[in-house]
């Protein structure tokens, strides 16, 4: 019994809940925070948007198809942010040897750095991803059919599994790099800038960063492109939208294996 | 023979450190072999840097050794730390385990949530911290308000939450003003006493040694340089300890006292400082010998400094 | 004779009023000289960070040349005066200008002021809020070095960019950076860091200008290529004066003549919040006296 699910989630769940009390403590804050997030969410569909009102078609996909696009994308990473965001913070967490203090605890680290925090303002930045991505799936034309539901449902999974894959692997790069954090900024907040364009406006050395080392393409663009019934670019097969979920296991070897580098680094004494 | 709550042998720890474009690497703990009883309550001293905290985080997992062997409570600690952090509780006197903005309560109601105490352990133990460390004034303060007295004592009992068979304090009384001091000691001392816990501690203050521990490592770049008791420990050095008295009547210094040396009057002579060697004299002698010369109102003996033991041993040393 | 020696006098006191003046000056002037080249330095000290700054500022300048270049051929090849020449000239030096021009919000005066540090501040004689926007200035000129001038040059080489026509782009242009940088500084001054006199928690404010100011600046996208009605409503703020200015001036976007105009804005800006700052940090000030730290 001491093994239930419920028992070994206890640790996890009590920081948890304790964090979302928290910050739901300070009204005022909370509202402020909720605002802001939402109109970073707005911002970048405008960056999108001021580009359309000047042409009606860019790599092939006008306006209400990118809004699918962009949908898909912002919604799975603003829920990736809210609940794996705050691995931006170890290198703080490094310099203060708060990372130490998880040493001394019963639980494996990754686990504990996940689930030290969850920044609930980000639900309001999903929101805006959320209603992007139902205002796409109503104004497009879409042959609906089970197999288009199965891919929307795939397609957010993955997607969020990938952008949560890479705060993994941007925290296990951060034990090697402490004051250079930026540089995996350019991939983590990079890979979610290029993952609401329409990939197929990118050159070919773009593709091989963030079409497939870090497969951001997979988590809107290809997808999307399935469900509207629009070829895909570079030749690559109709069906590669469905290809999501290995996109994802693949985000996630590398992030596993970054994660247990740094921690290797960190205990061969890099602290 | 009992198993032993800490066993290292032959322990070592290099650092590969960058000295302008150059690499090179720095023995942070050389060849350190001990070996710590269950129950026993040990000072572990030296100098900034002597290697104090890289034992510490070799002894907790947070490090790999890069030779030798480590083994606490019986476990390996980084193949076993998850095991091993169930038995083992540290304080570190700059890094906090608490959620700042939270109330010191929920803090250790999250804390028995990670140790998966059971509702009625919990309750039990966190009664018996609270009324010990005399925390319910502050229970519902949220940590970053807490004075930095009423702050050591949550975080002790943060890392006793779990009643940790072996518990490490790195600086455990730094910053903190006599009484709040004294409240620690008191509270180490009866929870070894009541549960039997294994102490090892760094410090930098005389009086948690004293008042703590009944045996002494000290540490010198990354070598033990002595183990054994205090009083050991002074006679080794031959550091001196003061006698301060306080007469009745002025007069002149009190010079050619056997065994003694003096090092100053205040006050025109109605103070004077004079120093002794404890192997020499003993301080009932020192005080016989004053009485001759004058009435003695008051005295105080100081104990000598630990820095000042742990430069005698280096120095002897090198 | 006698009035005439008065005269002299008075002329002479007069001459060493203004010499003093001329002195206090020269002093006032080199102690902010030394603010700026302490910034200038301590920013030295993060070499690393810039890189990955570089990093970061190239992997995205790479993803805008992609979607803006298709902008602009979806267009036509011209796009509100862009060609793709002139958009890469766009694109690599605003995100050149990305580790100078403070479009993040954060000011290392903020939390000193949040936590009533700053009373120790107004003990020297300094002005707070000039040495503080120096301070900043100075370590924005030195991230040009490891990240401004590189991210041009990456971008020159590795996409080629448009030149502007007339050398003296180069020197407006120069000045309009610093202008640019000091704008930023100052508005950040404004906005997040002197609120705190009041307000125990300024992050949100941080976090609203970082949303605001990239946008409006002109970041993403050219604010010439927004709807009239948002360009309009971009121009009625300090952001597109730290960066978008300069950039059309050092591309060459615009002329001469324009870019004269383009620098007198960004003088009125730089005045308007400097002078709404200063307003801000004296009644700060007087708000910490009374209520005693």
């Amino acid at each position: 019994m001491a093994d239930s699910l419920g028992a070994r989630t206890r640790p996890y769940r009590a920081v948890l809940a304790s964090r979302a009390r928290s910050q739901r403590s300070y009204r005022a804050s909370f509202a402020v925070d909720l605002a802001s997030s939402m109109l970073v969410g707005v911002i970048e569909l405008a960056e999108i948007w001021v580009l359309f009102h000047n042409v009606v078609e860019l790599g092939g996909l006008e306006f209400s198809q990118i809004l699918l696009v962009f949908g898909l994308a912002d919604l799975c990473f603003s829920l990736a942010d809210m609940t794996f965001g705050h691995c931006d913070n170890l290198p703080t967490y490094l310099r203060a040897g708060t990372l130490d203090v998880f040493y001394l605890r019963p639980q494996p680290l990754l686990l504990q750095l996940v689930t030290s925090d969850i920044s609930l303002r980000r639900l309001a930045r999903a929101a805006v991803g959320a209603v992007a991505l139902v205002v796409g799936l109503t104004v497009n034309d879409i042959a609906w059919s089970p197999a288009h539901v199965l891919l929307l449902l795939v397609a957010i999974v993955s997607g969020y599994a990938m952008f949560a894959g890479m705060f993994v692997w941007a925290g296990g790069a951060q034990f090697f790099l402490v004051e250079g954090a930026e540089t995996t900024n350019a991939f983590v907040y990079g890979g979610r800038y290029a993952a609401t364009q329409p990939a197929s406006v990118w050159n070919r050395p773009l593709w091989a960063v963030f079409g497939f080392f870090f497969p951001m393409a997979f988590t809107g663009f290809l997808p999307a492109l399935w469900l509207l019934g629009v070829e895909a670019p570079l030749g690559l097969p109709d069906w590669v939208g469905w290809c999501a979920p290995v996109a994802a296991a693949w985000t996630w070897v590398m992030a596993l294996v970054s994660w247990r580098l740094g921690v290797r680094h960190y205990q061969g004494g890099g602290g | 023979m009992t198993e032993p709550i800490i066993e290292t042998t032959g322990l070592t720890r290099e650092f590969k450190v960058r000295d302008g474009l150059k690499r090179r690497t720095v023995l942070a703990v050389d060849d350190l072999t001990l070996r710590i009883e269950p129950g026993e309550a040990v000072g572990y001293i030296g100098a900034n840097g002597a290697g104090k905290s890289t034992t510490i985080k070799m002894l907790t997992g947070i490090l790999v050794p890069t030779q030798g062997s480590v083994t606490t409570c019986g476990l390996r600690p980084v193949q076993d730390r998850r095991r091993l952090a169930r038995q083992v509780g540290v304080v570190f006197g700059q890094r906090s385990q608490l959620w700042w903005d939270l109330p010191v309560r929920e803090s250790f109601r999250i804390l028995a949530a990670i140790h998966d105490l059971s509702a009625a352990a919990e309750k039990e133990r966190t009664d018996e911290l609270v009324e010990r460390l005399e925390m319910a004034e502050f229970l519902g303060t949220p940590v970053r308000q807490l004075s930095l007295g009423q702050r050591m004592r949550a975080e002790m009992a943060a890392a006793l939450l779990h009643s940790p068979r072996l518990v490490i304090l790195d600086e455990p009384t730094i910053g903190l003003d006599v009484l709040s001091k004294q409240r620690l000691r008191e509270f180490l001392v009866a929870e070894r006493r009541t549960h039997g816990t294994t102490l090892l501690l760094t410090t930098h203050d005389m009086g948690d040694v004293e008042r703590l521990c009944d045996r002494i490592l000290v540490i010198d770049r990354g070598r033990l340089a002595y183990d054994g008791d205090l009083p050991g420990l002074s006679r080794t050095v031959g550091a001196e300890r003061v006698l301060v008295v306080d007469l009745a009547e002025s007069i002149e210094d009190l010079t050619g006292i056997p065994g003694t040396r003096h090092l100053g009057s205040e006050g025109h002579g109605l103070r004077q400082r004079l120093a002794f060697d404890a192997e020499a004299t003993t301080a009932a002698r020192v005080l016989a010998s004053v009485s001759e010369r004058a009435e003695v109102l008051d005295l105080t003996v100081e104990e000598p400094d630990i820095e000042d033991v742990v430069r005698r041993i280096y120095a002897a040393r090198r | 004779m006698k009035a005439s020696f008065g005269r002299t006098g008075r002329n002479l006191a007069r001459g060493a009023g203004r010499l003093r003046l001329l002195f206090l000056m020269r002093g006032t002037i080199r102690v902010y000289w030394r603010i700026l080249v302490a910034g200038f330095r301590r920013q030295s000290a993060y070499l690393l960070a810039a890189f990955g700054g570089l990093v970061a500022n190239t992997t995205f300048g790479l993803l805008k040349v992609a979607i803006l270049f298709a902008t602009v051929r979806a267009a036509g090849g011209e796009l509100q005066g862009y060609d793709v020449a002139l958009m890469s000239t766009y694109i690599w030096v605003s995100q050149g200008l990305l580790g100078s021009v403070n479009l993040f919000g954060r000011i290392d005066i903020a939390d000193r002021i949040k936590d009533g540090d700053v009373a120790v501040d107004f003990l020297r004689p300094l002005d707070v809020q000039a040495a503080a926007i120096t301070t900043e200035v100075g370590k924005s000129l030195f991230n040009l070095i490891p990240r401004g001038i590189p991210s041009v040059l990456i971008g020159g080489l590795v996409v080629g960019m448009a030149l502007p026509d007339h050398p003296a782009s180069y020197l407006l242009g120069a000045v309009s950076i610093l202008l640019g940088i000091a704008i930023s500084a100052a508005t950040v001054y404004l906005v997040v860091a002197a609120p705190g006199f009041w307000l125990v928690e300024t992050r949100g404010l941080q976090i609203l200008y970082m949303v605001v100011s990239g946008f409006l600046a002109g970041l993403f996208v050219p604010i010439w290529i927004f709807p009239k009605w948002l360009e309009m409503l971009a121009q009625a703020t300090p952001f597109p004066s730290m960066m978008m200015y300069p950039v059309d001036i050092i591309s060459g976007r615009v002329d001469v003549t324009e870019s004269l105009v383009l620098l007198a804005v960004q003088l009125a800006w730089l005045a308007g919040v400097g002078a709404l700052g200063q307003v801000l940090t004296r009644a700060g000030r007087r708000h910490l006296e009374v209520q005693g730290g």
